[in-house]
């Protein structure tokens, strides 16, 4: 009846998994009841749950990744913790159990947080910025959220009923393969990337969709912000990479469930097809967060050096080189599976490559900076220590990438150091700038600046302290994923790292006081004009936050930094440029199809990794039912009356008209 | 709020902090890591590692220093600096930034194209001692080495002469694992069903920490071992004595050992089959069986019996 899931699934004998699946569990009922006793169930489901509004989408997204950035971060505790204590002893962490949690960390933080706050940033930023009012499929982009959704909770499902894979973040054959991992761990890892792979992919194809067809008039390709051109680039690889990461695992699928034999040892099965294959997927990926997060800086530093970007046709350039090269190098992930000195020589000169426009890219903000008028506040900061960070990362990435020395540092510390480098230093640093700069514009009021200082200086330092010995001990020979070891001269850098974690989580403390701080003094801090940080492009042209159709009246773009033209005309003229004709708006009605998709996805998806095959056809059923309903509807849109379209866009313009008659120039 | 000029005091004692600690890096390497070698091949590797570290500080400190300077220089307050609101173009600064990173490059590939041909983990080491031959075998959880001309093969320890080049081939019999020793140089993946292969020397006698060096399961923290430098004379005392005790490794006994097991302690056979290495990497030996149950399994039968 219930396939392989008896009582045995729930870990009733480890104390450690038992307590923290008790703490999930019982952290969703507490909300839930919450939130069903405090009457807002109606509200959320409404407005959000079954919102299509890509403001609404982009919030649920980054939301999402900053829940499970929370989740993956208690796995970091654990797995510092374990190392400094497991020198000449066991740890508490049993091997079985550690092996999860470092899988589940990487797993998480790569495909639950970086992926969805990146694709959140992009999904409210790009169509404010290219002044447009929604994505080009509005429903579409509810369904990838919630498959991405999905597949986050499939994860945390895992920690209570069942394992998690112990296989690491990328499930290496043949040790993932029914033989070595006979558990449901690796069913959970595979079924929980399928979904919200397919998520992301479906959401890939909508954003790039919108880039390419939906700009506003006048939005050339050469006048869109640099940020849209990192989002096309980025959504360009998704779509060509994601169905490499979802065919690759379903030939896993199939060898875990149908008997194949595409990775196994046997039967004419190779891994290193595997390996191969991953990592065409795998190396594009690292550029798919790292571009939008270089998009974000390009925004912050222009913005708070009071100045253009400088040179903006050679950031387009960069960016888009990038997205090409990111597609031939992925060999390098395997340099020591000797493959020769031509092979190995051409995939690292071609690595190299890759760091001249990253280089061009860095040095252009530097020249940014020249000469402006720097502003340190917070997404300021998260920019120059990310410029600070980022080019130490990025060198010993160079480094990595000579193969004779990754002859020595493949698999160390070394690498665990660099890539959490520039994920940290790059990816993370870039989704809190934009975090920081773009809350105002989501919900009208600024975070709290003092305490967002804090929790920067927190997570630098603590990002030194956590991770420079770990590119000590890749020197000194320790390799990753060890829960015991025995070495002496280990266990010191060891113990700075632990102490470094412990920094680090100073500042998320920080970062969840100042939501909370920032949100109960929101009166205080609200910014009627909707341009808070004296911003240069489409989205700080709208009201914050900005109405469901975005513009009352579709920009007219008449040169890069579109909105910086409209307010240096205004400021000319010390007057608002004259009012529109306003017109009802059409925008697309909600539809909770993404929300039912998701659910069924995640009953198809539990009931797959216990074989329970009632389960399976009955959620494909719901799951092609809630498709058909949602094909049949015969109304998709509503209308917004004028009046409504003129009374926000008025009370908007006389904040605004208000503020420039106070601003000094 | 906080002041500018703290915040860049702040920052320059986080810059000086972090030098300090790459500095150490460096010193503390040279007790024991890869950049203190013990041999021609990890010699070689450190060498183009830190040929490629140099020449990259040489652009990434000035950058480094000058986003800190600009942002210093150009802050807000400091009006005494200048504000070119409109500059965002320059023709020669545009060619300057693509073209240092890509002479940076060009150097940098130079070395990488070189270096992965000249370190090649398969090419034969230059010496005019023949090389040793061992066969490794990476097993759930330990490693089998097995000599051939000798006869002989131990498990988790591996004893070579210094002074002459030893010529591994590598295979697993059960899921991937790379053959680490970080003192002497290059690593390399082994894999059931393929053969791999490695050069590798030591130059001085000592005892050198080996590793599994790609995570294989439960008991991958285990698979470490000691790798034994020992002169020429002492290796021949070893096999001779290695030849006169422990068990013969034939087919049955290759079995044993393919079952999963930790912590297992060094041996060594006095005998071995001959072309087993060959049988286990051409799969006529079949890989390992795995765990055999689950944990939930495992759980089940562990109450039953309880």
């Amino acid at each position: 009846m219930l396939g392989k899931l008896t009582w045995q699934a729930i870990p009733f004998d480890q104390p450690i998994p038992l307590f923290a699946g008790a703490v999930v569990v019982l952290g969703i009922v507490a909300v839930l009841a919450w939130v069903v006793l405090k009457g807002y169930l109606p509200y959320l489901w409404r407005e959000w749950i079954t919102s299509v509004d890509h403001k609404r989408i982009g919030v649920m997204y980054c939301l999402l990744a900053m829940v499970m950035l929370l989740r993956g971060f208690m796995d970091a505790l654990m797995m510092r913790s374990q190392q400094a204590l497991a020198f000449h002893a066991a740890g508490y962490l049993p091997p079985d159990h550690y092996d999860q949690i470092f899988s589940a960390h990487g797993t998480i933080m790569i495909f639950f947080v970086a992926m969805p706050f990146m694709i959140g940033l992009m999904n409210y930023v790009v169509p404010l910025q290219l002044g447009v009012r929604d994505v080009a499929f509005p429903t579409l982009n509810s369904v990838a959220f919630w498959l991405t959704a999905a597949g986050a909770l499939l994860v945390n499902i895992s920690l209570v009923v069942g394992e998690f894979a112990r296989t690491g973040w990328l499930p290496f054959p043949p040790l993932s393969e029914l033989r070595y991992s006979p558990g449901v761990g690796v069913d959970y890892y595979l079924w929980s990337i399928q979904i919200s792979g397919i998520g992301t992919l479906i959401g890939g194809i909508n954003i790039l969709t919108t880039i390419l067809k939906t700009r506003a008039p006048g939005m050339r390709y050469m006048r869109m912000p640099v940020f849209c051109w990192t989002a096309l680039a980025a959504n360009l690889l998704i779509v060509a990479a994601f169905p490499i990461l979802t065919a690759t695992l379903a030939m896993l699928l199939l060898d875990r469930y149908l008997d194949f034999h595409f990775f196994t040892n046997t039967a004419g099965g190779n891994m290193m097809m595997f390996v191969n294959l991953i990592w065409a997927w795998g190396h594009p990926e690292v550029y798919i967060l790292i571009l939008p997060a270089f998009g974000v800086f390009s925004e912050v530093v222009s913005t708070f050096s009071g100045k253009p970007l400088f040179g903006y046709r050679s950031m387009v350039a960069a960016t888009m080189a990038i997205c090409l090269l990111s597609f031939m190098v992925w060999l390098h992930h395997f340099f020591t599976m000797g493959a020769g000195g031509d092979v190995n020589g051409f995939f690292g000169v071609a690595t190299m490559i890759i760091a001249v426009p990253t280089g061009v890219k860095i040095f252009n903000w530097l020249f940014t900076m020249y000469r402006g008028r720097v502003r340190f506040e917070t997404p300021m900061l998260w920019a120059i220590g990310f410029m600070v960070t980022f080019v130490i990362g990025g060198m010993t990435g160079v480094l990595l990438a000579v193969p004779p020395a990754d002859f020595m540092l493949h698999n160390s510390l070394f690498l665990v150091a660099h890539f959490h480098n520039v994920i940290i230093g790059g990816v993370l640093f870039g989704a809190f700038a934009g975090y920081t700069f773009w809350f105002p514009k989501a919900f009208g009021f600024k975070l709290d600046e003092r305490l967002g200082k804090a929790a920067f200086w927190c997570w630098l330092v603590g990002f030194y302290v956590a991770f420079m010995p770990l590119y000590v001990l890749g020197l000194e020979g320790m390799t990753r994923r060890l829960q015991h070891y025995d070495e002496p001269q280990w266990h010191p850098w060891l113990l700075v790292a632990a102490a470094g974690a412990l920094i680090i989580l100073c500042g998320i403390v920080l970062q969840v006081v100042q939501l909370r701080v920032s949100i109960r003094s929101r009166h205080r801090r609200t910014d009627a004009t909707g341009d808070v940080w004296d911003g240069r492009n489409l989205e700080w042209a709208t009201p914050s936050p900005p109405p469901l159709f975005n513009f009352a009246v579709m920009p007219n773009v008449k040169g890069e930094e579109p909105y910086w033209g409209i307010k240096s005309k205004a400021r000319e003229a010390m007057r608002l440029s004259a009012e529109p004709a306003y017109e009802p708006i059409e925008v697309p009605r909600n539809s909770p199809t993404g929300f039912i998709t998701a659910f069924f996805a995640v009953v198809v998806g539990f009931a797959l990794i216990w074989h329970i095959w009632w389960m399976v056809i009955l959620g494909l059923i719901g799951a092609y039912a809630t498709f058909v309903v949602f094909a049949w509807r015969d109304v998709a849109e509503q209308i917004i009356p004028r009046e409504e379209v003129a009374r926000i866009d008025r009370a908007n313009r006389a904040a605004r008209a208000l503020a420039l008659e106070e601003s000094p120039t | 709020m906080m002041r500018a000029d703290s915040l860049v005091s702040i920052r320059s004692r986080v810059l000086c902090s972090s030098t300090l600690v790459l500095a150490g890096a460096v010193l503390s390497g040279c007790a024991g890591g890869v950049l203190d070698p013990a041999g021609p091949v990890g010699a070689g590797d450190r060498i183009i590692l830190l040929d490629a570290l140099a020449i990259m500080l040489a652009i990434v400190v000035p950058t480094i220093v000058c986003t800190l300077l600009f942002a210093w220089r150009y802050r807000a307050t400091n009006r005494r600096a200048a504000y070119s609101p409109q500059w965002a173009y320059s023709g020669r600064l545009e060619l300057l930034v693509w073209a240092i990173p890509a002479f940076v490059v060009l150097f940098l590939g130079g070395i990488a194209w070189v270096g992965s041909h000249d370190l090649d983990p398969a090419k034969p080491l230059a010496s005019r001692q023949v090389p040793l031959e061992v066969d490794v075998v990476s097993l759930d959880w330990k490693w089998l080495f097995i000599y051939p001309a000798q006869h002989i093969a131990s498990i988790n320890r591996l004893v070579v002469p210094a002074g002459t080049p030893v010529h591994f081939r590598l295979t697993s019999a059960t899921v991937m694992n790379v053959f680490f020793v970080p003192r002497l140089g290059s690593e390399i993946y082994t894999m059931n069903g393929m053969i791999t292969e490695l050069y590798l020397e030591a130059d001085r006698p000592g005892s050198y920490l080996g590793l599994g060096a790609h995570f294989s399961g439960d008991g991958f923290s285990d698979m470490s071992f000691d790798t034994q430098a020992v002169s020429s004379g002492e290796f021949s005392q070893w096999v001779a004595a290695a030849r006169t005790q422990g068990p013969v490794l034939d087919e049955a006994a290759y079995r044993t050992l393919l079952r999963q097991s930790s912590h297992v302690p060094p041996c060594t056979y006095r005998a071995v089959v001959p072309g087993l290495f060959e049988a286990i990497a051409s799969q006529r030996l079949p890989p390992g069986q795995g765990p055999g149950v689950t944990r939930l399994e495992r759980h089940t039968t562990a109450t039953k019996e309880g």
